[in-house]
């Protein structure tokens, strides 16, 4: 890796990237993280109660 | 306290018409804007959903994006690649923007399955639409101007899909000192000012409804569904 | 309801467009933004700290010649001869029309003409050179060149070029005996000239002291293979979903996977037009996102993927079953 500035992290993410292959399709590990994190994220703002709803009865 | 007697004048001053352009830009602006309808204090009561927070989440965001950029801006565009303080303000606008992107596609998915074009909010979705777009411009010029091996990569790949089209004959990838502009000066201003339109029509015309109950009695709710707003 | 009445209901102004005559609730928008703004500053303080950003170094031209001196020649050599990428380009490089992509009979490359004008022989090699004639060696040859006509030019180049390519390893140093004319000795001056460093500054400065332009250092650099090992390696080809990728393990840009995702089909993978066709469907389709409250079938997915009942269950829970009708306006502090 040509890193230009040696920059302590604590998780090192210099290393080369990891791939996942299906079929076609083909993606870093970076960014199928990424994506379903954000589906998590979807997922769990629709379910999640908001405060303030709880039924009036 | 004595009041004043209002003179002829003043009477006049009070008219709908006075008050030249300023008058009118004051009036216009209160007309589409009310106070209370600008920065409202409460919300329909279907506005209960945490999917509601990630258009304020994508905006703090942009806020954060331009900060940390601001701050690289301070000691110029090599300085990154010199400093450890640099490189960490270059990681809080990296991150930033990651952020930015994730809260505004999130954002987006909400609003398409909530459908809230509905009720003559066409517009609020295409600023929205056209936002999302500067934005990846917006992003596309930074990656550019980073002035490392992927700059260097990504410029002379795009220049490609760009000249193909004839786009490439004005809007040069490699020349760094056109695409830094962009990136700092017009793309952000552009996103700014389209943002500052999408929550302006949001206020002007509410939070969308929800689709109608399915016990409604109204037949015309089936026939008003997606109809294409006037 | 009759359906006269209906009739007259589907004329009345449609039911989403109403202001909210409903029950409200208490909302605190700038509280709301306040917190917003805390959290993403704090997560993004956060994040950098915890995985910083990617920093590749640049690639310059000294370190290419350095590290794949056969390579920079040979690329040297295409330019010389008029065969590399940025000298069969077209526009808006070089004047050859045909060289442009098309889209059906349609070559929108072409109609903004040559605003970038590139002359790869004179740009790339014999500027530079003249520029950094100090040997006798190098002022002779290009005092050769300069003299020659431009067939005898053209001669020497594309022998030079065609015998370097059958030389084993593209080695300069094995090449076959022929009339190349002054051409080994200005490919030889230029390789020594790149890797001291001299061609980046003199490709760059363009005989000027301000520049922030670096086109023709990254035409040539493109021009060669070099670079693009380097960003195969990392996965950063076109055929590779390049596009959505970041080097190392860092997260890239996943929002352009439906950009990318024509690249790696046909006959997109294939085609010479590839990247006319990729620009003009993303064109159509990004058309398409941004007027979704207008397209028949997209507009109507919300209603068929019902998300909504989910994001708005406590209303419906309240409204549907019981009474029909909207609770009046409830104002509460």
């Amino acid at each position: 890796m040509r890193v230009a500035l040696s920059t302590m992290s604590a998780i090192n993410l210099n290393h080369p990237g990891r791939y996942v292959h299906w079929g076609v399709i083909q993606i870093s590990v970076a960014n199928l993280v990424l994506i379903l994190l954000m589906v998590a994220i979807f997922a769990a703002a629709i379910l999640l109660p908001f405060p303030g709803t709880r039924r009036r009865k | 306290m004595t009041a004043v007697p209002a003179s002829p004048e003043d009477a006049a001053l009070d008219r709908e018409e006075s008050g030249g352009w300023t008058g009118w830009v004051r009036r216009r602006a209160l007309r589409s804007f009310p106070p209370d309808q600008l920065l409202p204090d409460k919300q329909p009561i279907y506005v209960a959903s945490w999917i509601y927070v990630f258009g304020v989440a994508t905006i703090a965001a942009f806020i954060v994006v331009l900060a940390t950029g601001g701050i690289l801006a301070l000691r110029g565009p090599a300085w990154w690649h010199e400093s450890s303080l640099g490189h960490y303000v270059n990681s809080t606008h990296l991150w930033s923007v990651e952020l930015f992107m994730a809260f505004m596609v999130i954002h987006l998915w909400g609003k398409f399955f909530m459908a809230a074009w509905r009720g003559k909010r066409a517009l609020t979705w295409i600023t929205g639409a056209v936002s999302f777009l500067a934005s990846i411009g917006t992003a596309f010029t930074g990656y550019l101007t980073q002035q490392n091996l992927a700059s260097q990569w990504v410029s002379t790949q795009a220049k490609d899909g760009l000249n193909s089209v004839g786009i490439g004959s004005y809007f040069n990838v490699l020349d760094f000192g056109q695409m830094l502009m962009w990136h700092i000066v017009l793309l952000p201003l552009g996103v700014g000012l389209l943002v500052v339109a999408h929550v302006l029509l949001v206020r002007r015309h509410g939070v969308v409804p929800p689709f109608p109950p399915k016990d409604a009695h109204d037949v015309n709710s089936t026939a008003t569904e997606g109809s294409v707003p006037a | 309801m009759t359906a006269a009445t209906a009739r007259v209901h589907r004329r009345v102004a449609d039911p989403a467009a109403q202001p909210w005559a409903g029950a409200k609730r208490p909302y605190d928008l700038v509280k709301e933004f306040v917190i917003a703004l805390v959290v993403v500053s704090l997560l993004t303080v956060i994040l950098a700290a915890l995985f910083s950003s990617p920093d590749d170094k640049q690639l310059t031209l000294a370190e290419w010649a350095k590290a794949a001196p056969n390579d920079f020649v040979a690329t040297a050599a295409t330019e010389l001869d008029g065969t590399s990428g940025s000298a069969t380009y077209g526009a808006p490089y070089t004047h050859d029309k045909s060289a442009a992509q098309k889209i059906g009979p349609l070559a929108p490359q072409n109609w903004p003409g040559v605003t970038i004008p590139i002359d790869s022989v004179q740009d790339f090699v014999v500027r530079p050179l003249e520029g950094a004639a100090v040997s006798p060696d190098l002022q002779a040859a290009l005092k050769q060149w300069t003299a020659a006509n431009a067939d005898q030019q053209q001669k020497w180049a594309s022998a030079y070029d065609t015998a370097l390519a059958n030389a084993p390893d593209t080695d300069p140093a094995k090449i076959a005996t022929g009339d190349y004319g002054p051409v080994p000795v200005m490919m030889t001056q230029l390789l020594a000239l790149a890797q001291s460093g001299g061609l980046d500054g003199a490709l760059l400065a363009q005989g000027r002291f301000y520049q922030t332009d670096y086109t023709k250092p990254l035409l040539f650099l493109a021009d060669g293979t070099y670079l693009e090992d380097l960003a195969r390696a990392q996965h950063l080809g076109g055929d590779q979903w390049g596009m959505m990728n970041e080097t190392g393990n860092y997260p890239g840009q996943a929002w352009l996977w439906l950009y990318t995702f024509w690249y790696q089909v046909k006959p997109f993978s294939t085609s010479g037009n590839g990247d006319a066709l990729v620009w003009s469907l993303m064109a159509l389709l990004t058309l398409v996102f941004v007027l979704v409250p207008f397209v028949p079938g997209v507009r109507s997915i919300p209603k068929l993927i019902p998300i909504h009942r989910l994001i708005w269950r406590n209303y419906y829970r309240d409204v549907e079953g019981g009474a029909a009708t909207a609770a009046p306006e409830i104002s509460s502090s």
